[in-house]
C-alpha cells in the first residue's frame, strides 16, 4: 500500500493496484461520522459498440443498456440489495453517467462489512428473463418521469444539437422503445466486457483505519477467482467537428421558455495532459462573466433577457466534450444570437492581471470548499481517474496557471461552427 | 468524533448559536429570519430576499457585492425564504473557506461579517424606500419563478395538495408568495417588511465551523448588533379536526406521467414525544428502499419508478409521493392504502423495526457531516423550542417499539388524494 501526502490539508491517501487489477483508493476524514464507498466501472451509456469478451467481432447493444444493468445488479437470487444493507445499517444507490457506472454505500456503522457487500453485489451478477422482463415497467417510469422534465429534454436537445453520430447524444436511460429489446443474455455480454475488477475503481472515505481497511478489501478479493484481464475494445462513430445543426426547438406543454448555447469542445484540445487546464479554464471563464458577479450576466438581466433560472455546465471527457449556459427567457431567440456573440467575442478579450487574480481566488476557494463532502471528492478523484489523472494536482495545477497560458486557452477555445442553440418552447 | 456542541448565548435582541467543529474546511454563518406565516406578508416577504441581493449602500450593484465575495475567495451567499410549519423563514447564508488553508493575512471573518452588516442594515435605498426600478426588476424575476412552478410536476402537485388539504390553515400560504399580489408591491411598503424583518422577528445567529466560541462571540457582537424587541415567537400549530373520509382531487394536464400525492395528518410534530415515532414509522412505510412503499408498489408491482414518503416536522403532515402511469391510479392507490393499512394491523416484524431505527440513526447522522444540515436540525429546536442533543435524538430513536408504531398508524389520518393525470385518461 502507498501514501500519498495531501500536505495543503493534512489528508492522506492510501492506494494500491491488487493482483486482479483493481485500483483502491482509501481518504480517511475520521472526523466525520460516516465512511461512503464507492465502487466505479468506466462503462457508461456511450460503451454501445465494442467486441464482446472472447470475440473478435464488434456487437452494438441496445440504447440504454447500461442503465438498465445498473438497476438489475441490485437483485438477487435470494432477494434485493438494499435489504442486506439495511440490515448492516446502510444506505445504498448507484448511477449510470455517459461514461461510467457507480455503485456506493454511507454507513455510520458495519463499515468492514458494508464495504464487502458492496464489492460483492456487484461481482455477482444474477440475470434471468423473468427479473429482467420485470424491470422494464420500473425504468420505463422513470423515462416518463423524465420526459416530462423540460430542463431534461433541454439537456439531451442541446446534446442532440452538438453530435452527429457519437452515441452521447443518446439518453441515458434509451427509450421505452429500445429497452424493451434487452435480454437477460446482453446484459451478461455487458457485464462479462466490462466489470473485471481491472476496467474498476473503488474509493473508500470517511471514518475508518485504513491499513485494516485495505486487509479487508485483499481478503475479499483474494476469495475470489477472475478471468485474465483482456482488453477492452470499444467503436465510436467519426464525429465532425462542427455540430450537427446550429438551432433546434422542442415544443412541450409549458409555460416558460427555455434557451441554451453549447459549445463543442475542439477534439484536438482534450490531450490528456491540457484536459485539467481546460477544465480549470472554462469553469474560471464561464463563472467570470456569467455568475452574478459577471458582466455578462449582469448585462443579461438588466435587458431582461434572462430570469433566476440561468447557468452554466460543463462536460470534458476524453472523446466527447462540451459546455453550455442559459436558462429560462421570455425571449429565447434574442438571448440565443446575444450568447453566441458574447461567446464569440472572447477570443479578442483582454484579460487584466486583477481579473485573472480574482479568478483563481475565487477556484480556489471553490476547490477548497469540495472537500467539505466526501461524495463531492469521491466523484471528482474518479472523474480525474478515468481520464488517467490525479485528481488533487489540480490544486498545483491551477497554482502554476500563468495568465498567458490562460489566454491562449480561451483564444482557441470557440469557433462559430462549434456554437448551436437549442430552445423548449411552449406549444401552439 | 466528538459530540457537536451548542453554545447559545443570549446577545441583545436575538439568539447567538456556536458551533465549533473541525469537520469542514469551510466556516458557516446563517442567520434566521422568523414570522408567522400568513397571506397578507408572504408576497413581500418573499421578493424581500431578491431585492437584498441586488446591492447595498457601499456595493451598490449585485455585480459589485457579487464581485467583492469573489476577492474573499468565493464566499458563497445565498438568501431565501421557506416555510417550517406555519412559520415564514428568510434565511441569510454565506459560507467560506477557513483562514488556515490559505496564505492570507487579513481575517477573512472580519472581512464577510462587515460585508453581512451591510447587507442586514445597510441596503441600497432611495430615503425611506427601496429604490423603485430595482423592486420592479425584481417582481418580474418573482413572477416568473412562480409561474415556473407550473413547469415542475413534482413540486406543482405537492403545492396543489397543500392547497386543498389545508384550505383556511395558514399552512396553506404559498411561501413565493403570489402573483395577485405583486401588483401591490412598491419600493415602499417593500421598505417597511424590511424593517419589520429587522425589528420583529424571531432572530437567531449561527456560526458554525473551526471557531473559538469565546473570539467569536465578541467579533459577533462587533458586527451584529441591534436595538430591536423581538415580537414573533414561532406558531404552534392546533390539532385537525376529524374528518369522516378522505377527499380525491383530480387535475388533468398534458403530461406523460401521472402524479399521485397523498396527505396524511399526524397531529404529530417535532415538539412532541412521538416525534421520534412518526420518524421510524415513515423509514418503514415509505423513507428507505426496504420501506413497504417502494418494496410494493415498485418492486412487487412495478407501477412506480419513485413511491416514498417524508413528514413535515412542524406541521404534522405525512406525504406520499408517487410517478405512476396514468391508468394505473386505482391500482397504486389501493396497494399504498393497503401498505398504510397494514402499518395499522402491525404487519411488520420487530426485526424490521430495529433496522428501520438504525437507518433513521444512520440518516441523521449522515446529516452531521454537512455544515447547513447541522444548521437545519438545530433550529428544529428553536421553532420547536425543545432542547435535544443529538444523543438525546438517538436514544429517542432507539426507544421506539413495534407497539408505538401501531399505536401511532391508528392516530393518523389520510386527509386528501392529489393526482395529476394525463389528458384523455382523466377519470
Amino acid at each position: 500500500m502507498k501514501v500519498k501526502n495531501i500536505e495543503q490539508f493534512g489528508e492522506q491517501l492510501y492506494y494500491d493496484t491488487l493482483d486482479n487489477g483493481l485500483d483502491v483508493f482509501l481518504l480517511p476524514r475520521n472526523e466525520m461520522e460516516k465512511t461512503y464507498g464507492i465502487f466505479s466501472t468506466k462503462y457508461g451509456s456511450i460503451d454501445q459498440t465494442f467486441t464482446p469478451l472472447g470475440k473478435d467481432e464488434y456487437t452494438t447493444v441496445p440504447d440504454g443498456i447500461a442503465h438498465f444493468l445498473e438497476h438489475k445488479m441490485f437483485e438477487k437470487e435470494e432477494g434485493d440489495i438494499f435489504q442486506q444493507f439495511t440490515k448492516q445499517g446502510a444506505s445504498v444507490n448507484a448511477y449510470t453517467s455517459f461514461t461510467r457506472t457507480s455503485y456506493l454505500f454511507s454507513s455510520t456503522e458495519n463499515v468492514d462489512e458494508n464495504v464487502e457487500t458492496l464489492l460483492n453485489f456487484v461481482q455477482e451478477p444474477y440475470f434471468t428473463e423473468e427479473t429482467v422482463e420485470k424491470e422494464k415497467g420500473i425504468i420505463a417510469q422513470e423515462i416518463k418521469m423524465y420526459d416530462d422534465q423540460p430542463d431534461w429534454r433541454l439537456f439531451f436537445g442541446m446534446i442532440g444539437t452538438m453530435y452527429q453520430n457519437h452515441p452521447v447524444k443518446i439518453d441515458i436511460a434509451g427509450t421505452v422503445d429500445s429497452i424493451q429489446k434487452i435480454t437477460k443474455d446482453d446484459l451478461y455480454t455487458c457485464y462479462e466486457t466490462f466489470y473485471h475488477p481491472s476496467n474498476m475503481i473503488l474509493f473508500v472515505t470517511g471514518n475508518f483505519e485504513p491499513e485494516a481497511m485495505m486487509k479487508n478489501i485483499k481478503q475479499n478479493q483474494d476469495k475470489k477467482t477472475f478471468r485474465p484481464a483482456d482488453e477492452i475494445n470499444r467503436k465510436f462513430p467519426d464525429e465532425p467537428t462542427q455540430v450537427a445543426e446550429k438551432e433546434k426547438e422542442i415544443r412541450m406543454p409549458i409555460s416558460i421558455s427555455k434557451c441554451l448555447v453549447g459549445i463543442k469542445e475542439d477534439p484536438s484540445q482534450l490531450t490528456k495532459e491540457n484536459i485539467p487546464k481546460l477544465k480549470l479554464v472554462t469553469q474560471m471563464v464561464y463563472d467570470f462573466l456569467f455568475s452574478k458577479s459577471g458582466a455578462y450576466y449582469e448585462e443579461l438581466y438588466q435587458e431582461g433577457l434572462i430570469e433566476e433560472q440561468f447557468d452554466y455546465e460543463i462536460h470534458i471527457e476524453q472523446n466527447f466534450s462540451f459546455s453550455f449556459v442559459g436558462g429560462d427567457t421570455k425571449s429565447p431567440k434574442k438571448l440565443s444570437d446575444k450568447l453566441q456573440s458574447m461567446l464569440l467575442k472572447l477570443k479578442d478579450e483582454e484579460w487584466t492581471e486583477e481579473s485573472f487574480e480574482r479568478m483563481k481566488r475565487k477556484k480556489l476557494g471553490d476547490l477548497i470548499r469540495r472537500l467539505n463532502s466526501l461524495e463531492g471528492t469521491a466523484n471528482h478523484f474518479i472523474d480525474f481517474y478515468q481520464l488517467d489523472l490525479d485528481y488533487f494536482d489540480i490544486y498545483q495545477t491551477l497554482d502554476d496557471m500563468t495568465k498567458d497560458e490562460f489566454e491562449s486557452i480561451v483564444k482557441q477555445w470557440i469557433s462559430e461552427d462549434r456554437l448551436s442553440t437549442c430552445y423548449v418552447v411552449p406549444e401552439s | 468524533m466528538a459530540e457537536l456542541m451548542e453554545h447559545k448565548e443570549s446577545l441583545n435582541g436575538y439568539q447567538l448559536h456556536l458551533v465549533p467543529t473541525r469537520k469542514f474546511k469551510t466556516n458557516a454563518l446563517v442567520i434566521r429570519f422568523l414570522a408567522p406565516l400568513q397571506r397578507e406578508t408572504a408576497t413581500n416577504r418573499a421578493l424581500l430576499p431578491f431585492v437584498l441581493q441586488k446591492g447595498t449602500k457601499d456595493y451598490p450593484s449585485e455585480r459589485v457585492l457579487r464581485t467583492k465575495l469573489d476577492e474573499l475567495y468565493g464566499a458563497d451567499l445565498n438568501i431565501d425564504c421557506a416555510k417550517k410549519g406555519e412559520n415564514h423563514i428568510i434565511s441569510v447564508r454565506i459560507t467560506f473557506v477557513n483562514e488556515k488553508f490559505l496564505n492570507q493575512e487579513d481575517s477573512l471573518m472580519d472581512e464577510l461579517l462587515g460585508l453581512v452588516q451591510q447587507i442586514l442594515f445597510e441596503p441600497n435605498l432611495d430615503g425611506g424606500s427601496f429604490k423603485n426600478e430595482v423592486v420592479e426588476k425584481e417582481k418580474e424575476t418573482l413572477r416568473q419563478k412562480i409561474e415556473s412552478i407550473k413547469d415542475q410536476k413534482m413540486s406543482y402537485t405537492n403545492m396543489r395538495l397543500i392547497d386543498e388539504m389545508c384550505k383556511g390553515e395558514p399552512y396553506e400560504t404559498h411561501v413565493h408568495g403570489y402573483i395577485d399580489d405583486l401588483d401591490k408591491i412598491n419600493g415602499e411598503n417593500l421598505y417597511q417588511t424590511y424593517l419589520s424583518m429587522l425589528n420583529e422577528d424571531k432572530l437567531d445567529v449561527y456560526l458554525l465551523g473551526d471557531i473559538d466560541v469565546e473570539e467569536s462571540k465578541q467579533v459577533i457582537e462587533k458586527y451584529l448588533t441591534f436595538d430591536r424587541t423581538e415580537k414573533h415567537q414561532p406558531t404552534i400549530v392546533e390539532n385537525s379536526k376529524e374528518k369522516k373520509d378522505y377527499e380525491e382531487v383530480t387535475e388533468a394536464q398534458k403530461i406523460q406521467q401521472g402524479k399521485l400525492h397523498m396527505g396524511f395528518r399526524t397531529n404529530t410534530t417535532f415538539k412532541d414525544s412521538n416525534y421520534f415515532t412518526m420518524q421510524v414509522f415513515n423509514g418503514l412505510f415509505g423513507g428507505f428502499p426496504h420501506s413497504k412503499l417502494f418494496v410494493n408498489v415498485r418492486e412487487k408491482h412495478q407501477l412506480a419508478y419513485y413511491a416514498s414518503s417524508r413528514f413535515e416536522s412542524h406541521k404534522g403532515l405525512l406525504l406520499v409521493f408517487s410517478g405512476i402511469a396514468p391508468e394505473a391510479y386505482d391500482k397504486a392507490k389501493n396497494i399504498i392504502i393497503e401498505q398504510f393499512e397494514d402499518m395499522k394491523k402491525g404487519n411488520f416484524t420487530d426485526k424490521e423495526v430495529e433496522e428501520t431505527k438504525k437507518l433513521t440513526i444512520h440518516q441523521l447522522k449522515e446529516t452531521f457531516d454537512h455544515p447547513v444540515g447541522i444548521v437545519e436540525v438545530m433550529y428544529h429546536q428553536v421553532l420547536a423550542n425543545r432542547s435535544l442533543t443529538p444523543s438525546e435524538m438517538f436514544e429517542g430513536i432507539k426507544k421506539v417499539k413495534k407497539e408505538d408504531l401501531i399505536t401511532f398508524a391508528n392516530q393518523i389520518q389520510l386527509d386528501t388524494i392529489y393526482f395529476l393525470t394525463s389528458e384523455g385518461d382523466q377519470k
